[in-house]
Order: structure tokens, then sequence, then C-alpha cells
């Protein structure tokens, strides 16, 4: 089977368009994204667009009539959170089983005032939200984060600490819809959403677009290997039955497969890894995930964000854009901008945020209820 | 003529059991062959995919608290803040609900603190004005 190599990628600078519409949006970055690999919609033989929230309303097809209506499969998914790398996924897998040479990608969501809250309960009887404790977005993450709590004594301190970084980071990016240092102090006053999570450690509610050109190995090599960038691995895992998952949503042990199928199929380990897009959906998620990712031993996630191993100029550093905390996080868009990201600092291009010398980099996410998806970058050239 | 009964209070969700004569309980179904346990009736088992064998159990009333989290900010109308606790039950099942009886303030709340399971009545009502048993756990002495 081929390699599959990215020629173009990009993203629009993640915030908030309520005049625009969700085609607009994604037509927007797929239109850079052909830009940036030097081809044009007429070179591409397959669309796949991730979008959830408009999930019934041809997306794909609608992009198609804002830049070019060439009559090539076009595929919409929805995959909750982990819709975007779905859809790269799907593309990928596309041209892994020999069907196309040049697909493209886009995933693109408009949040409008949609909340972090998450979706009600049921239409029957009585709303539970409260009465039979909590089904919010914020308090299932504050749960699993108190789970790392339970076991290893993590500390409110430790999961602000992520935010704090995450916001550092995203100082140094034009992209991310904010450029604000946010001090501990900070972080750790913000207005209370969801003990141990405050509203400072909620992901950026923003409306955003990305996409990538995925090419053939065949192709690449035609068109040139300069800035192309390896997909050594794609992998997708849903939630297998674990104890007490359906009460408690387990985002550790689908995480945890894909990632060891993900190490396998590149042929590397954790500590080959020089940066890393991660689901910071929550603070409270983004330490779960480094022992999950094996970035550390279990039990020792704690001391990776207190010793800024994961910040950047550290060992491996986490959300140098700044993550879904202070980059945003729009839904559908959020796995194709993880790939971005990934691709730019493998590309040298990332400017003044360049993690130096990134040769493989790796991107997650989580949709909630339950998908992982986990993508392997390699630098092709030297 | 029998004397009209007073509407008697409906289930705030399927797995709440309500016998005419006994104390309302929590039920789940256990898998024969795998042990899971679930919460709601079920034809086929999620864990090891049996298709039969799914018996109807009775929950214990008492657990320990495995997580919780105090929320501050929920949907519009609901009263703030609040436990929301994951709790273990004794003999198996993990069941959500409101921890009461406690403060709500991380100081107070320990991981695996024994609970147990009490029954009220809710303080809402639908549409057509029924009312309805709910759970909650409340701090019990070990």
């Amino acid at each position: 089977m081929s390699d599959v190599y990215i020629l173009g990628t990009d993203m629009i600078k993640f915030g908030r368009f309520p005049d625009r519409t969700v085609p607009d949006l994604g037509a927007q970055a797929a239109l850079m994204a052909l830009d940036d690999a030097g081809l044009s919609i007429n070179d591409m033989e397959a669309l796949y667009c991730g979008n959830l929230m408009q999930s019934n309303a041809m997306v794909g097809q609608r992009i198609l009539r804002e830049i070019g209506q060439t009559g090539v499969p076009v595929v919409n998914c929805a995959n909750a959170c982990a819709t975007g790398a779905t859809a790269f996924r799907e593309g990928w897998a596309a041209i892994k089983a020999g069907l196309y040479d040049l697909v493209l990608v886009v995933g693109v969501e408009q949040m409008g005032k949609a909340g972090l809250l998450g979706g009600g309960g049921g239409s029957t009887g009585i709303p539970t939200e409260g009465l039979l404790g909590s089904s919010t977005m914020p308090a299932v993450f504050a749960e699993a984060g108190q789970e790392h709590a339970r076991k290893y004594g993590t500390t409110f301190e430790q999961f602000a600490k992520v935010s704090v970084k995450n916001h550092h980071h995203s100082t140094k990016n034009p992209k991310a819809m904010y450029q604000i240092e946010t001090p501990l102090d900070k972080v750790m006053g913000a207005e209370m959403i969801s003990y141990p999570n405050t509203k400072l450690m909620c992901s950026v509610n923003v409306d955003g677009s990305a996409a990538a050109v995925i090419a053939s190995e065949k192709k690449a090599r035609e068109l040139g290997l300069g800035r192309a960038v390896k997909v050594s691995a794609s992998v997708l895992t849903s939630d297998r039955f674990t104890e007490r998952d359906l009460t408690m949503p387990d985002v550790n042990t689908c995480t945890r497969e894909a990632a060891a199928k993900a190490y396998e199929m590149a042929g590397i380990g954790p500590e080959d890894v020089n940066l890393v897009e991660l689901h910071d959906c929550f603070a409270t998620a983004e330490i779960l995930h480094y022992e999950n990712l094996g970035l550390c031993k279990d039990g020792e996630a704690g001391r990776l964000i207190d010793d800024g191993e994961v910040a950047h100029g550290g060992r491996v550093p986490v959300n140098v854009s700044g993550g879904l905390l202070s980059k945003g996080h729009p839904l559908g868009a959020t796995g194709v901008a993880n790939i971005y990201e990934v691709t730019t600092h493998l590309r040298g291009e990332a400017g003044e945020r360049q993690v130096v010398g990134a040769k493989v980099g790796l991107t997650h996410v989580i949709g909630l209820g339950s998908a992982c998806a986990i993508h392997v970058l390699e630098r092709v050239s030297d | 003529m029998a004397e009209e009964k007073a509407a008697s209070p409906l289930p705030v969700v399927p797995f709440l059991k309500i016998p005419d004569d006994g104390d309302p309980y929590l039920e789940g179904h256990k898998c024969k062959k795998c042990s899971a346990i679930f919460l709601g009736e079920r034809a086929v088992c999620s864990s090891c995919g049996a298709r039969e064998g799914i018996e109807p159990i009775r929950l214990a009333n008492k657990g320990e608290l495995y997580v919780y989290s105090i929320v501050h900010r929920s949907f519009p109308g609901v009263e703030v803040p609040y436990v929301s606790a994951v709790v273990d039950l004794d003999g198996g099942g993990t069941v959500k609900g409101n921890l009461i009886g406690i403060d709500p303030v991380p100081e107070k709340i320990e991981f695996g603190m024994p609970v147990e399971t009490v029954f009220k009545i809710a303080p809402r009502k639908d549409r057509d004005g029924n009312e309805y048993l709910t759970y909650y756990f409340q701090p019990r002495s070990a």
C-alpha cells in the first residue's frame, strides 16, 4: 500500500464569525491549503469534509459550490470532537486503498452561541441535570481528572498549570484565538465552572476551519517531496467496554489503544516524538493524556507539568499552538488544525513558536461517546 | 367501591424501581457470562456480546464515592453549586448522582468516603404535574 503525504495545509485564524457561513469558512481554508500545495481544485479527486453541527446538511458539497463543482466524490464526516481527524483519516484510507492520488480534506465548524456545556437530557420525564449529577462537559472532564487526583494526588494547581502553559504558547501563534499571557493566579481565580475546572481551564468556543491536501507516494514524488510531510500512522478507536464507562466516559482506554497502534504502525516509540498536539478540551484532560500517550509513566503527569517538560523548549512540547484551551476548539476543524500545526513545525515554518529540529510529531483528538484519532507525522527532507 | 389512591410518584429513571410493597431500589442488569453490570434493561451485553443471560439484580444501597466534581455552572434554571458524584456500589454497579448532606467544597469531600443511596420526591414535576421519585447519595458512617 502506498504511503501518504501531506502536500499542503493551512487554517484560518480562529475567531468568532457570526456573519459568515459554514461553507464559506470551509472554502477559505480549502483554497489556502490548495495554494500551499501549489495545486487547484481541479487536481483533487475527492473531498473528505468534517463538520459536526450541520452534519445533515451536505457541507462538503456546499464548499465545492463555492470553489469548484468538479463532480468528485464528497464524503461528509461527523464523529464528535474527532470529526476533523476522522475526515483526514478517511482521505488517508482512500489513498492507501489506491482509489485516488490526490485528496482534499476540510474541517470546519461555526459554533455560534453553542456553549461547551454540551447536550441536555432525555425528552421524557423531568430533566435530570443537577438532580442525578451532571452530564455537562466541564463536569464530565472534571470527574475524569479527579480520577487521576484520586490515584496520584494530582492537584488543582497542577491542572491549572496546563492552562497557563497553553495560553502562554498561543502568545506566539497568530492564528490562535487568544494571544494573552494568563498567569496561574488568574487561571485558578477565574469563575469556577466545575471543580477543578475554572472558566480558563475550559476550551475556547470559536469558529474555524482548516484543510489539507494529501497525496499518494507516487504523486508526491512526481510533484516533488520538498515540503512534503509523511503520514506514518493513522489510527481510530472507539470506546471498548470498561467497568465504569456507561456512567463515567473513559477517555483513557481508547487513547491508550490508539497510541499503542500508532507507535507500532509508525515504527517508533513515544521517546521519538518531538511535539504533540493533544486534546486539551479541558485542562484536566491534558494531564491524563501525557500518560495515555506514553509521554511519561503512569503517575508522573503532575511532575511533567511542574518540571516544564511539556512546555515549549522542554523535552516534549505539548500544544505549542495554544491547544484547544487558547487557540480554540471549533469541533469539526480541530483535528485538521492539529495536522496543520504539526506539519508546520516539521517543515520548519512555525516562526517564533518553532520546535527546533522537529522530525516527528503526533496529533490526538477525542470525541466523547467515544472516538479517539491519532496521527503520527514525519519530516521527509533532512 | 375502593378508595381512590393518591397518584404514586413516577421513577426518575427506568432503573429506579418502586415496588408496590417495599422500599424503592436501584436495579442493575448483570451479564451471567462476564458479570458486567448495566443500568437499564438490555438484550445484548456490550462487554462480551452475549445475547442471553442478562438478568435483573438489586443494586446495593451502600457504596463508596469514586470521584466527584463540584458544579458551579450548569444549564439555566439548575440550582448550583452541587456535587456530581460517581459512586461504586457495594457488590458492583457504578451510578452517578448528586451527593447531598455535605458542604460542596473540596476540603469536605474525600475520595472513597462511604455513602448511601436515599430516595426522595424530586423538586421538579413534569409538564403534566406528575411527581417523581429520585435518588441521591449522602455520607454514611463506615
